[in-house]
């Protein structure tokens, strides 16, 4: 078990080292000079030297990469080009907001599809059933950007449930933050709900068929005693893995979201970054959710090893 | 055992519940601050497309998001007027000799910075030779100011700016923002004199500015304002009409008919830009003047207003737009007018009978011009001309297409820096470093230098309006219009005042 | 099977008919798609417009089947990029294994954990916008997702008694991995390319709404929803109609998927 974590956490390194080359070369590749974009098309040719070097950018590509990383590992990730401020100082300002976004959304879901999918595993082929089952497949159809534009007129303009782009943020009021992002947050949750009771009921409808349930059955046990004891325990050890997934998903899932309610979080700066060339910011946000991805997904894995002892021998 | 499943569910049912009536309990006590206009009478927000630049400092800014709303924090020696006019703003008084050598100011009496300290003749020295870098250590700010050969306190109250060259121009560039020589960190803490003051910002978030009470003129009627970051353009209307924003400039005609029929009012003027196919002359097929005619007599700019903008929008002919008055000759507008017949001469004349093709890069993130762009595709097909857009996202096209001059063809608005003919016509000089189509034109460059040299205003004139002339017949580019700026502004407020430049005037606007 | 793979067969009569509609579109649509006019502007469902017209007076419908087109297109390229390296990636990493699979797999997790919306940006910054760069944008960013899959089958397969008499007869590695494994896994792949396809439209339509997708007069779904979405109270059968076409189109294609599993 040591050496796996071991191996694991040098593979995670190896892997954050891979994802913050690749933002490097992009942006060493793409066009688009951070000092014209700064500047922009009125800029003096004497300026944009100036700003070049102090940006850094006069520098080579290796000196610029390996500074970089020298830096990363002290935990400073430079100055933002275009906020002035430090990168650090910018992500702990908005991360928390991402976070508690993804957060709530992690729990809408969970506290739906899990209860939703014991349920229709437990009446299979009956109306709800199939009901929830159709449901299911549209609302996965649907493309996120345009179940936040509905959720934002039907809840927002027609209902007028809350207020569209009132955003305040948590310091202000942690009440009416949290019911701000609760719309969102379901925006998020909804495709992946659907998807998480796809597969959790078919997870349970396989376990369920398999011998040792028919052994407890035999023994006498109720229906729901063995749902619960049984099934839902190795039902789940798959879902584990898909709901870490799933979380890293959301996380990506939220730039979209962002933007759709005006919510300025990580995605929000990542998308205004990209597009004003503020390398130091892009760089960071992306080794700092490339970072997150990789720890949930160990999480996971390590989970699945504890809960079931199969894997666990086999490593 | 049936029991505790069923409390499992209950649970996760009455959870998910819990959050969702505490949704609507909340946004009762949510709606108040911006719903109910009684509970706080003097504050509004407008929602802005991007977020400020990192500095507030108004010499550094360069975007023009930015400085339209330093406009509000800022002044200058003078400052324009809703016309158009230089009235004076931190000076109270002008002279200007020795015809345009030497411009001389009179400080204001009384007047203040934001911080409560006194406006000194020192701070104008220092402000001004700032930009214009009399030192020659930092970098030269403002080109035209690269003419100052010195600046001069006469006496505490008076200050003299003698030139190198004389320049009957040079008054409204003065506009540039005087501020403290004793502000150590003028990017971050903005000290200006204007009738509002920086409070606080928030990135991608918001910027709060709040009424300075010291203000030397008319203080501004409303007090507290919010600028609210709406990255997303397609969530501008849903904003508005939540409420949640009172006010946003230059929207789309699509999105003033989103609103019709609520509670806002669409306030129409002029972007006062040159919207046009720019064209490369330096391209191959461009190169030929009767091709470029031919684009000219195939697009049809009264066509681009009637599919895209609803008919709004004045239509040019040339790279002036009519809120220069006197430079602006509206008849250039009708030099080309649509003729498909004509266009195909000119074409099979330039060897180009069977057609040929193009792209148009268009920067993705304006979306008239994206509009325009597709209407132009269409209408050169009638000719057998195949254009293809190109969308590149604006960091590219400022790298590549503008200061690279690598492109074919683009659609932008080009706009003004200042109120002087110069500002639009200067860049079309052979020899000019903004020259990004390549136009190289003899009798453009002596009219021109023409102009420049001329110290009688009618002359001076009719240089400009020659200059106008030769871009229409030479077919620089196929000029299309000046776009509308519709602002949308909630009716419970009033007062939005258009200005002939990028500018945005907060102190106008008041509560009905 | 007693029981008629419902499924199947529903996911199959709608994939069956949004084919028709994309392939008559590459031949046949009853307006030109691009072609504007201004009298026409918004106007609603009526019996020459069935699915009314756009802001540029455009038939919706028209440039729905041009649209279906767009998107099948992009998605069967991405698709097709995904599975191909993805097949290749995860075969040899999984038959093989050791210290080229840890490698590669580490690379993938990198590429897994990268946005694909920065790699799209990339892309369409290189090479400018269009549906050829959304392609490779979205199949490189699909490999790693293909390549998990297939590695995790080939490495149950490559212990499986099929696999080792195979060894024994003295088959080389590649006649085995591509001859006797690739076929086994078929059905497990066919799923997940379903599923992938379903992935790459709305991926498609999530870049289009960021600015970054197929670029006009071009139509794809994604391209007409996020620009339907500014006329949602004015003409809301603009959104209705290519939502509604989009969803279909998805909702066959996963529909099949399931039924396929169960079969």
């Amino acid at each position: 078990m040591k050496k796996y974590v071991f191996t694991k956490l040098a593979g995670m390194f190896f892997t954050i080292i891979c994802v913050a080359f690749l933002v490097f070369l992009a942006f060493a590749v793409i066009p688009g000079d951070p000092a014209l974009a700064k500047l922009g098309a009125q800029a003096t040719p004497e300026r944009l030297a100036a700003m070049r070097a102090q940006m850094g950018l006069d520098r080579p590509f290796w000196e610029r990469f390996f500074s970089w990383l020298l830096g990363a590992v002290r935990g400073d990730f430079g100055t933002s080009y275009s906020y002035g401020t430090g990168v650090s100082a910018i992500i702990a300002e908005k991360l928390p907001v991402t976070l508690l976004l993804t957060g709530m959304s992690f729990i809408i879901m969970t506290a739906c599809s899990i209860p939703i999918s014991i349920y229709t595993a437990k009446h299979e082929g009956g109306l709800a059933d199939r009901i929830i089952l159709i449901v299911n497949q549209v609302i996965m159809a649907v493309p996120p950007f345009f179940a936040g534009i509905l959720i934002t007129y039907l809840f927002g303009l027609i209902l007028h449930w809350f207020q569209p782009g009132s955003y305040v943020s948590f310091a202000q009021s942690p009440v009416r933050c949290l019911v701000y992002l609760f719309f969102p947050a379901v925006a998020i949750a909804l495709p992946k709900m659907a998807m998480t009771v796809k597969l959790l009921r078919s997870s349970l409808l396989d376990e369920a068929k398999k011998d040792y349930v028919r052994t407890a059955y035999s023994k006498g046990n109720r229906t729901n005693g063995v749902l619960y004891h049984h099934v839902l325990k190795n039902a789940i050890i798959p879902v584990i893995t898909f709901l870490g997934m799933t979380l890293t998903d959301m996380i990506a899932g939220s730039v979209i979201m962002e933007q759709v309610f005006s919510v300025p979080g990580i995605g929000r700066i990542l998308v205004s970054s990209i597009s004003s060339r503020d390398y130091p910011v892009v760089e960071a946000v992306i080794v700092l959710l490339t970072f997150i991805v990789i720890s949930v997904n160990l999480l996971c894995d390590l989970i699945c090893r504890i809960t079931d002892p199969r894997i666990r021998r086999e490593a | 055992m049936k029991r505790r499943m069923k409390a499992i569910l209950a649970m996760s049912v009455l959870l998910t519940l819990t959050i969702a009536l505490s949704a609507c309990s909340g946004d009762k006590a949510g709606e108040t601050p911006s719903g109910d206009p009684s509970a706080d009478e003097s504050s509004i927000t407008i929602g802005i497309p991007q977020d400020l630049e990192e500095s507030l400092d108004p010499h550094m800014a360069v975007a023009a998001g930015t400085k339209e709303i330093l406009f509000n924090i800022y002044e200058g020696l003078v400052k324009p007027d809703k016309d158009g006019n230089m009235v004076p703003a931190v000076a109270s008084s002008y002279t200007v000799e020795e015809g345009g050598k030497t411009y001389t100011f009179t400080l204001r009496d009384g007047i203040l910075f934001h911080d409560g300290t006194q406006v000194t003749v020192e701070d104008i020295k220092y402000s001004i030779e700032r930009c214009a870098d009399t030192s020659g250590e930092g970098t030269l700010l403002v080109p035209a100011f690269s003419n100052i050969e010195s600046v001069e306190i006469v006496d505490e109250k008076t200050v003299s700016i003698h030139l190198k060259e004389a320049s009957t121009d040079f008054l409204s560039e003065l506009t540039v923002a005087i501020i403290p020589k004793h502000n150590e960190d003028p990017a971050g803490n903005a000290i200006g004199t204007g009738p509002y003051r920086y409070v606080s910002r928030s990135i991608q978030e918001n910027i709060v500015l709040t009424r300075f009470d010291d203000y030397w003129g008319t203080p501004a009627n409303i007090k507290d304002i919010t600028l609210r970051i709406i990255a997303d353009g397609d969530m501008i209307v849903t904003n508005l009409k939540s409420g949640s924003v009172d006010m946003f400039c230059r929207i789309s005609t699509d999105q003033a008919n989103e609103l019709a029929g609520t509670d806002f009012e669409i306030y129409e003027g002029t972007m006062n830009l040159v919207q046009a196919m720019y064209l490369n002359n330096s391209f191959e097929p461009f190169q030929d003047i009767r091709v470029r005619q031919a684009l000219c007599y195939a697009v049809s700019p009264q066509e681009i207003l009637d599919l895209g903008f609803d008919g709004k929008g004045t239509i040019i002919g040339s790279s002036m737009f009519p809120a220069f008055g006197k430079y602006y000759l509206p008849e250039l507008s009708d030099l080309y007018g649509k003729d498909i017949e004509k266009a195909k001469e000119l074409l099979s004349e330039a060897g180009y009978g069977d057609g040929f093709s193009f792209t148009i890069t268009v920067p993705s993130n304006y979306q008239q011009h994206i509009d325009t762009a597709q209407i132009i595709v269409e209408q050169l097909k009638e000719i057998n001309v195949d254009a293809t857009i190109n969308l590149v996202e604006w960091g590219t096209w400022v790298e590549e297409a503008y200061t690279g001059r690598n492109f074919e063809a683009t659609v932008v608005g080009v706009d003004a820096s200042t109120l002087t003919a110069g500002a639009l016509l200067e860049r079309f000089r052979s020899d000019s470093s903004k020259n990004f189509i390549n136009f190289s034109n003899e009798a453009y460059d002596a009219a021109y230098a023409g102009a420049q040299a001329s110290t009688d205003d009618k002359e001076q004139t009719a240089y400009y309006q020659e200059c106008e002339r030769i871009l229409a017949e030479q077919a620089a580019n196929v000029y299309i219009q000046d776009m509308a700026c519709l602002v949308a502004l909630n009716k419970k407020y009033g007062g939005y005042e258009f200005y002939p430049l990028y500018v945005q005037d907060f102190a106008s606007l008041y509560i009905r | 099977m007693k029981k008629r793979n419902y499924n199947l067969l529903l996911g199959g009569i709608i994939t069956g008919i949004m084919m028709v509609l994309t392939l008559t579109g590459f031949f046949y649509t009853p307006f030109d798609p691009e072609k504007m006019d201004a009298a026409n502007k918004l106007s609603g469902i009526s019996l020459t417009h069935i699915m009314g017209c756009d802001n540029f007076g455009r038939d919706i419908f028209s440039r729905v089947l041009k649209g279906c087109g767009t998107t099948f297109t992009v998605a069967c390229g991405t698709v097709l990029i995904g599975t191909v390296f993805g097949t290749l990636i995860g075969a040899f990493t999984g038959y093989f294994g050791g210290l080229v699979d840890e490698v590669l797999m580490r690379i993938m997790d990198a590429l897994f954990a990268f946005p694909s919306l920065l790699l799209a940006l990339v892309f369409v910054s290189l090479f400018g916008s269009g549906k050829y760069h959304v392609i490779i944008a979205l199949g490189i960013a699909f490999v790693p997702s293909f390549s998990r899959i297939v590695r995790g089958e080939y490495m149950r397969c490559r212990e499986l008694d099929y696999v080792k008499s195979a060894r024994l007869s003295g088959a080389s590695h590649l006649r085995i991995m591509f001859v006797h494994i690739l076929p086994n896994i078929f059905t497990v792949l066919l799923s997940s390319v379903m599923i992938g396809f379903n992935n790459a439209v709305l991926a498609e339509a999530g870049l289009t709404y960021l600015g970054i997708g197929v670029r006009p007069p071009d139509a794809s779904l994604g391209e007409m929803l996020s620009s339907a979405q500014t006329y949602l109270f004015s003409a809301p059968w603009y959104a209705l109609c290519t939502g509604g076409t989009m969803i279909l189109m998805i909702l066959g294609f996963s529909l099949m998927s399931e039924g396929l599993k169960k079969s």
